[in-house]
């Protein structure tokens, strides 16, 4: 059984763009190719250009649930695939006693009941749709590529002790990664690959827009124009989509009307991350050291 | 050629220019393109890119090779026809390449230019190619197209101060005009180029102009052979290189952290489990830190290496203690105390420029000299837990080499190396001392991003 995803990339666009979330036309074919060839998707770019946002609103957009599977170093199979409840079976063995043999208490400790589902075990085995977020896949440590491997390829995830599991609806898999690390070919291999990166001015000043909406048009300009220098600044840190909203928060919340330099320079702390980087950006910008 | 001829030139090619597109990828394309309409010409390069391209510094690459086997327009395209020459229709001599017809494609240039209208930039540089780069009559195997003459009779660059004046008026400031004037000439180049490699490829075949024209990924690409606007492209491809380089050794020691069994916090531990001990604790291990001495020429022949070089000593000594650089032209000097965690990359690049120039008393690079103030002034700095790094083409003017110093210094270091930005196949020739010095210690050929990546993962 086969979910449409999306109808064409017109559609993506459209239904994405209802979900709150503002695509350009790469990334709305890519996210349809991903829903219609049904390979996982490989994010990469960028820290806070909307890469988990995108699985967020394919999410919202198609009325599936999310399963998120944060990746860090360390992550291991018992944290991403399944672990067996060690405790509930040594409470098992205990309570046997000695009514029972063996080979019957051997059967009974490896069942369903024991089995401690974890993100992409779970992802597999839902029946409803469901979009699988694997976040951050570069922060693991390169065995954990290994076991995503047959997730990936087969959306099947081998237990020894009860068979293979194979999923009954396939699931839309994104993978983000800020490339920190390079993936290896296997992985690359089987995604789809989107690189997003900082967007035009244009799209820059509709996300804002829609994003805090209490906000002045000229505002607006006037601080993506601002974002789109500094990011043309060799920063440490460029400012991300992300970090420009928060700022058309924090121009709101402080009842901003013009973004003059003084603004600039009072609120520059929201974007900018580094105190080398805010040092160099008020000389590039020439504005009032305070 | 059908479709699946270009689709498989395409894809041959691509591996041609170093990417690597493996069969199921391929077949993956056909699979995306078999989903999506074909009428429009950045879905077909979309599909296709999402398939076949693994890495952004590909992307570029990518591009130029789609540009060739899925062009824009054949020959002149449906303008020719309709094309009615600025001007009247009177004067429609066969040759349009006249300096009337410059002056005036100069100035509707510069008035696209002005408005930054992408549309009509490509329009223009099209015909920039059809009249001004036309070199027709030329031997067989010569191609009769040429980006370069017709931006030699356009002279685009010539326009950069009546856009900067244009931009001015409009209330930009002076700085900014003077950034966008450079970007949008650099696009209309940009446009050229790729119009010119289009028709010559319309006219020999996709596959020559590849392996003729597309350069290799940035990567990939030679640093004493990059032109100026690659040093700069390669320039911001350093520091995320040397931030992932960083992040993966970090991560690799991480791996082998574990150390040995914690007896004591086991057991403890299993009293919860019933004296079964489920998890094991273990003593972390002692981090084992080796410094890193550079010694980099900074010369005028090795100029861009050492910028790259210097730059990822920068990004390195962000990520970890214990790192000294000293820079040598015919004299040393430390330039440790200018990487300064959280100082600014382009401050400090710029510092160093400045202070290479104490480097030299005598301006002619000398290695002997060199290394023989090093390990008076600063020998001490190498010991049993340092990491010697030479950087340099070892091109010494026929002076002393001072083999012996450098004997010495590599034999108190842990490890050393020496880095060359030359080809294996120079090292000896004319008054480069590369195979004498390679006999003291392991000398590698280091001439392109790629080439830097593996080394420094190697050392840690």
């Amino acid at each position: 059984m086969t979910t449409t995803w999306f109808s064409s990339p017109a559609d993506a666009t459209a239904r994405l763009r209802s979900a709150g979330y503002l695509t350009d036309d790469a990334t709305a074919l890519t996210a349809y190719l991903a829903g219609a060839l049904e390979k996982p998707l490989l994010v990469e770019g960028p820290a806070g250009v909307g890469k988990t946002e995108l699985a967020k609103a394919v999410a919202r957009a198609a009325g599936a649930e999310l399963v998120r599977l944060q990746c860090y170093e360390g992550l291991d199979e018992a944290r991403a695939l399944y672990e067996w409840n060690y405790k509930k079976q040594l409470l098992r063995i205990q309570a046997s006693g000695d009514g029972s043999s063996w080979s019957e208490t051997h059967d009974d400790i490896f069942t369903e009941e024991f089995l401690l589902t974890r993100p992409l075990l779970g992802a597999i085995r839902r029946e409803e749709p469901t979009v699988l977020l694997v976040d951050e896949v570069d922060k693991t440590d390169i065995e954990v590529e290994g076991l995503l491997l047959e997730v990936l390829s087969d959306f099947q995830v081998t237990i020894p002790e009860l068979g293979t599991v194979t999923a009954t609806r396939r699931p839309f898999v994104v993978l983000t990664s800020n490339a920190s690390r390079e993936l290896s070919e296997a992985v690359k291999r089987r995604c789809l690959f989107l690189h997003l990166d900082y967007p035009s001015a244009e799209r820059e000043r509709e996300i804002v827009t829609s994003q805090v909406p209490g906000l002045d048009d000229r505002v607006v300009a006037q601080l993506v124009d601002v974002v789109v220098r500094l990011r043309e600044l060799e920063l440490k840190k460029a400012p991300s989509i992300a970090e420009s909203v928060d700022w058309a928060r924090t121009l709101v919340a402080l009842q901003v009307g013009d973004l003059d330099e003084d603004v600039v320079a009072r609120t520059l702390g929201v974007v900018l991350k580094h105190a080398s980087d805010q040092q160099r950006a008020q000389r590039e910008l020439k504005l009032a050291s305070r | 050629m059908s479709l699946l001829d270009t689709h498989i030139g395409f894809v041959e090619a691509l591996r041609g220019a170093g990417l690597p597109v493996s069969l199921a990828e391929g077949l993956d394309a056909i699979a995306a393109l078999e989903q999506v309409s074909w009428h429009d010409r950045e879905t077909v390069r979309a599909a296709y890119a999402a398939t076949l391209v693994k890495r952004q510094p590909q992307r570029v690459t990518f591009d130029a090779v789609f540009d060739v086997y899925f062009p824009r327009l054949v020959g002149d395209g449906a303008r020719a026809a309709s094309d009615d020459a600025p001007g009247d229709g009177a004067d429609r001599s066969p040759v349009r390449d006249s300096g009337s017809d410059l002056a005036q494609f100069r100035e509707a240039l510069a008035e696209a230019l002005a408005s930054g209208d992408p549309s009509a930039l490509q329009d223009l540089a099209v015909d920039a190619v059809a009249r001004f780069g036309a070199m027709p009559g030329r031997g067989p195997g010569l191609s009769s197209w040429s980006a370069y003459t017709s931006l030699q009779r356009v002279a685009p660059a010539e326009l950069a101060d009546r856009l900067v004046q244009a931009l001015l008026g409009r209330g930009v400031d002076p700085e900014q005009a003077r950034r966008t004037a450079a970007r949008r000439i650099g696009d209309f180049t940009r446009l050229v180029e790729g119009d010119a490699r289009r028709r010559i490829a319309e006219e020999k075949g996709p596959a020559h102009i590849v392996d003729a024209t597309v350069r290799p990924t940035i990567d990939r690409l030679d640093f004493l052979a990059a032109r100026r606007t690659d040093l700069e492209e390669m320039r911001r491809e350093v520091y995320p290189l040397a931030r992932r380089l960083a992040a993966r050794l970090a991560k690799e020691q991480h791996a082998r952290r574990r150390g040995p069994l914690d007896v004591r916090r086991t057991v403890r531990a299993s009293i919860a489990t019933g004296g079964v001990p489920l998890t094991t604790h273990h003593r972390p291990r002692r981090p084992h830190r080796t410094d890193l001495v550079v010694l980099c020429d900074v010369s005028g022949s090795v100029a861009s290496f050492a910028q790259f070089t210097l730059l990822l000593v920068y990004a390195l000594r962000e990520a970890f203690g214990g790192v000294r650089a000293f820079t040598f032209v015919d004299d040393v000097v430390e330039v440790t105390d200018r990487f300064r965690p959280g100082a600014d990359v382009v401050e400090v690049m710029e510092g160093l420029a400045a202070s290479t120039a104490h480097a030299s008393m005598w301006g002619r690079t000398s290695y002997g000299r060199a290394l023989t103030r090093f390990a008076e002034s600063h020998g001490d700095a190498v010991g049993p837990r340092t990491s010697l790094l030479v950087l340099g083409d070892g091109r010494s003017n026929h002076s002393d080499l001072a083999l012996p110093v450098l004997a010495d210094l590599v034999g108190r270091a842990r490890h050393a190396w020496w880095l060359n930005p030359e080809h294996p196949r120079h090292w000896g020739t004319g008054d480069s001392a590369a195979d004498r010095y390679a006999e003291l210690l392991p000398m590698l050929e280091c001439r392109s991003l790629a080439q830097l990546g593996e080394f420094v993962h190697g050392i840690a």
